[in-house]
């Protein structure tokens, strides 16, 4: 028998809205932190917004790739989307240990014709850290964000991200216009990352 | 843990409780004790395509769309209990939804099949068999003759 499953959204229509326009804020302006608008429980190891992130994107012409299996059975009931095995097929991937996860080359890049065939992944990381810069000295500096949706460039440190990431991320730029775009999720925080988007390490 | 139940057997009284009366399941749901329960997917109303055969043999077609509505609840022991009903009433659906959890316990189910779910499938057996009898009645043979030209 099933264990008992947690229930999507309280009120479906409103929330699933609400989310949508967050996540399409965050793309909208990298390196900005958007907070989830309301109470929302996802099962374990998936945080609230990357619950709320997936009912409001997935659905059964999503395929999925879950690092995880854990949080599968209710994935399945309440998005209906199918599950993959091949990080490459899939055009979302959950990632919730940021530091066990597959390259980034390792998921759909998009073809030339059709660049927006790529994946989507949304990476929890342990928290950001937009204002360590002043006060702590210049070790929690955070690296420099800059490119579209971006006045100048803003800082924001990222917790939690493995060693090596931010070189692989400018590996991803390096195949613009194809490419992956980030959704990094801290609790119930997201911080958008497009292919468009350039981060130094400063 | 009990044993999940036969799909054939839940596959008929959900179809049962689906063409049954809400008003009839209203009055029935009164008289039972419910488990602690919670909603896992409020009643939402969508369409789904109805496909048929022509002949019930010939090619897949699409009959037209219908609309559907849906919910699922759980217990605390996990079972899932859903509702499927044709129609905008969602409170039809809930009644489904709960008669399904219900009688996926075996000593509920001892109980509910013979109190309410075979005297419903009797009765919608009986209508469809009045329906089918008034539907013959009315049947036309055509006959083609050769004509010698």
């Amino acid at each position: 028998m099933n264990a008992p499953l947690l229930p999507g959204f309280a009120q479906p229509e409103d929330h699933a809205q609400r989310v949508f326009r967050l996540l399409l804020d965050a793309l909208a302006r990298p390196g900005r932190v958007q907070t989830l608008p309301f109470e929302f429980a996802a099962p374990a190891p998936l945080a609230p917004a990357t619950g709320a992130a997936a009912l409001a994107l997935l659905d059964y012409e999503t395929p999925v790739w879950l690092q995880s299996a854990d949080s599968a059975p209710w994935l399945r009931f309440h998005a209906g989307c199918p599950l993959v095995d091949d990080p490459a097929r899939a055009r979302f991937a959950l990632i919730d240990d940021a530091g066990a996860m597959p390259p980034l080359s390792a998921f759909a890049q998009g073809e030339p014709e059709y660049p927006d065939r790529s994946a989507t992944l949304l990476i929890q990381v342990a928290g950001f850290a937009p204002h360590a810069s002043t006060e702590r000295g210049p070790t929690l500096r955070g690296p420099i964000w800059s490119g579209p949706g971006i006045a100048d460039e803003v800082r924001l440190g990222v917790v939690g991200l493995p060693d090596g990431f931010w070189r692989d991320w400018q590996r991803n730029a390096g195949h613009f216009p194809l490419g992956v775009d980030l959704l990094l999720v801290a609790g119930a925080q997201v911080v958008g990352l497009p292919r468009t988007t350039t981060v130094r390490e400063a | 843990m009990t044993q999940l139940c036969d799909p054939a057997q839940r596959r008929h009284w959900l179809g049962v409780l689906a063409q049954a009366s809400p008003v009839e399941l209203e009055q029935h749901l009164a008289r039972r004790a419910l488990p602690a329960l919670h909603w896992l997917r409020r009643p939402e109303t969508g369409l789904m395509m109805v496909r048929g055969r022509a002949g019930g043999t010939g090619a897949q077609f699409n009959l037209g769309e219908v609309s559907v509505t849906r919910c699922a609840v759980q217990d605390d022991a996990g079972r899932l209990g859903v509702g499927y009903v044709r129609g905008r009433v969602g409170r039809h659906a809930e009644l489904v939804a709960l008669f399904d959890l219900l009688l996926q316990d075996d000593i509920q189910r001892a109980d509910l099949l013979p109190a309410l779910i075979e005297p419903l499938a009797a009765r919608q057996r009986a209508a469809r068999a009045t329906a089918g009898a008034q539907a013959a009645a009315t049947r036309v043979e055509f006959f083609t003759l050769a004509r010698g030209d």
